[in-house]
């Protein structure tokens, strides 16, 4: 049987992170209430004259950059015509002829060491549209409800080269991505809020083969996984079709996410014919050196760059600052506590697995989190003072993660503080011996484990507040004495 | 006739007009006419000539980023057919996104 690969390009939307919108000074905010950011440009009435924000076009053009772009001396924008009731004008303000950047690419590191390139073939700067609520109410069968809020909110399209090849390279692909578009600061890269969206071409053809095959085109993709899930279907999907025989129609669908499936929108709704043309109300952009020149050096140190510092400067591994330098706002924090107090490596150690851990359960980045870099610091130091045990502080860094209390705080409220007081826990260990006869003679003949379980019954009976070393040395002097 | 009927039907369809075939007919003469009128330009030969997108020459045309004040809710919805709440009320075009 034939095998087959896929071939798969990305068009990329991402919600610029300026203060207004692209084109008029309404603020550019997310969860506002309904149409309470707008104005006449973003209405769109008659007589209106958009006006370009400089801070989105920098933005734009420090992102082509950091995408290694060519980027021409001149950029100008166009109007790509449809009408739908989520644009106001009947047109959006794109670029067409004279994108802001051509010809860039992506590295991508895979798992098995090895590089992968992914050609960008142009990068460019358009507005938003805006957003269309469809009620599920018997008063609004038949209708939807317009919010206009993001409508002209600046929009940055990376659209790559059909260069993916395996679900992996999509997956590292798009982390990639959004790692280099948070480091540049030039979006915030939240799917949830849609501020970083991903459209899907996917064709599949047989391995070795050169010619493409007939691409579907996937809209309507909310979150990473979600992207991989739709890809996987269409995937199936397609091999299905092409083993039967049977012609893939190019075409656009959407992905049903509660499903699981993507299923075709009607050609009406698709016929692209968008009568491109450029837009006389926009002055073209001249890009002097100069100018590029001075964006550059607002060019952050990106991810690897900081990996490399991150192992010189603090001394941990390389594969502690591979996982700090992923995203820059994590790398940040990071830094943040060892200015505050030295111990770079307990604080990669927490950053790594308990705090990664409690993001990624919440859905949030550490930049939302109520766990700011001075209460882990004052945790760690709880630690290290000896006033709470490890375990304990693991409780705590939950609790400072949903309710925002200092961590010294709760160690009082819930009375947490570690016992280590000798004559507190002999009763303890003692206790434990006797309950445990089989176990101490265990550990009486050399039988290291068994001290594990005397351990875990102590800790239990303290509900985890006895001072674990102070513990082991009890139970060591208590058994070797023949208690 | 420079344009044909389908290219009409398809430029309604594109623009959400509802023609009668009175009309096709019509606007596929008037349009062609246009047309034809515009076609003359193409005895110049304009190889050396960059495109003119604007009238006026005019470059760099930019705004600060600082938000301004949008408009009141009531003024935002006051033009419009039907509202809800806060939004605009319009037939639902398509299922979906």
């Amino acid at each position: 049987m034939t095998e087959f690969e896929p071939v798969i390009g990305l068009e990329v939307h991402t919600e610029l992170n300026s203060a207004t919108k692209v084109f008029c000074d309404d603020p550019a905010i997310f969860g506002a209430e309904p149409n309470t950011l707008i104005s006449p440009i973003s209405l769109g009435l008659p007589g209106t004259l958009p006006v370009l924000n400089c801070v989105a076009l920098e933005k734009s053009l420090l992102t082509a950059i950091a995408l290694n772009c060519e980027i021409p001396s001149r950029t100008s924008f166009d109007r790509k015509h449809y009408y739908y009731p989520d644009l106001p004008k009947n047109y959006q303000i794109s670029q067409q002829y004279e994108p802001l950047g051509r010809n860039g690419w992506v590295d991508l590191q895979l798992k098995d060491g090895s590089q992968k390139r992914v050609r960008i073939n142009n990068i460019h700067l358009e507005e938003d549209a805006g957003k269309l609520v469809h009620p599920d109410l018997p008063s609004a069968r038949g209708l939807s409800w317009v919010d206009l809020n993001r409508a002209g909110m600046a929009l940055l399209e990376i659209v790559t080269e059909p260069d993916i090849t395996n679900l992996e390279e999509l997956e590292v692909f798009m982390q990639t991505l959004r790692s280099i578009l948070r480091y540049l600061d030039v979006s915030d890269c939240k799917m949830q809020e849609g501020s970083l969206r991903f459209e899907l071409n996917l064709s599949m053809r047989p391995v070795g083969a050169t010619a493409l095959g007939t691409k579907a085109e996937v809209k309507n993709v909310g979150s990473i996984k979600a992207v991989l899930r739709a890809a996987r279907y269409e995937m199936k999907r397609h091999i299905e079709l092409l083993e039967s025989g049977e012609k893939v129609i190019q075409e656009t669908r959407l992905w049903d996410d509660d499903r699981g499936e993507t299923r075709s929108m009607r050609s009406k709704e698709v016929a692209k014919d968008y009568r491109y043309f450029p837009d006389p109300d926009l002055p073209s952009v001249v890009i002097t050196p100069a100018w590029l020149g001075s964006i550059r050096e607002h060019l952050p140190e990106l991810q690897d760059a900081k990996q490399s510092r991150f192992v010189q400067q603090y001394g941990i591994p390389e594969y502690d600052a591979g996982v700090l330098a992923t995203d820059r706002a994590l790398a940040d924090y990071f830094e943040e506590c060892c200015r505050k107090h030295s111990a770079p490596k307990t604080f990669s150690n927490w950053i790594m697995v308990e705090v990664l851990r409690e993001l990624q359960a919440r859905e949030i980045e550490i930049d939302e989190s109520l766990l700011t870099a001075s209460r882990l610091v004052d945790l760690v130091r709880l630690v290290e003072e000896g006033v709470i045990s490890n375990n304990i502080a693991k409780d705590i860094l939950k609790e400072v993660m949903e309710t925002g209390k200092e961590p010294a705080r709760i160690v009082e409220e819930k009375g947490l503080r570690q016992v280590s007081d000798e004559g507190a826990l002999l009763a303890l260990v003692r206790e434990a011996i006797a309950k445990n006869p089989g176990p101490a003679q265990d550990v009486r003949e050399g039988k290291e484990k068994a001290l594990g379980f005397l351990m875990g019954h102590v800790m239990r009976a303290s509900q985890g507040k006895a001072n674990p070393a102070v513990c082991r040395q009890l139970l060591e002097k208590e058994l070797s004495s023949g208690g | 006739m420079s344009v044909t009927r389908e290219e009409v039907r398809h430029i309604a369809l594109l623009s959400r007009l509802d023609l009668s075939e009175a009309e096709i007919d019509r606007f596929t003469a008037q349009i062609s006419q246009i047309l034809d009128y515009a076609a003359k330009l193409n005895e110049l030969d304009t190889a050396n000539v960059e495109p003119t997108f604007h009238a006026v020459p005019l470059e760099n045309v930019f705004r600060e980023d600082v938000p301004g004040q949008p408009l009141p809710l009531a003024d935002a919805l006051g033009n419009s057919a039907a509202t809800r709440g806060s939004f605009f009320e319009v037939p639902k075009v398509a299922d979906g996104s």
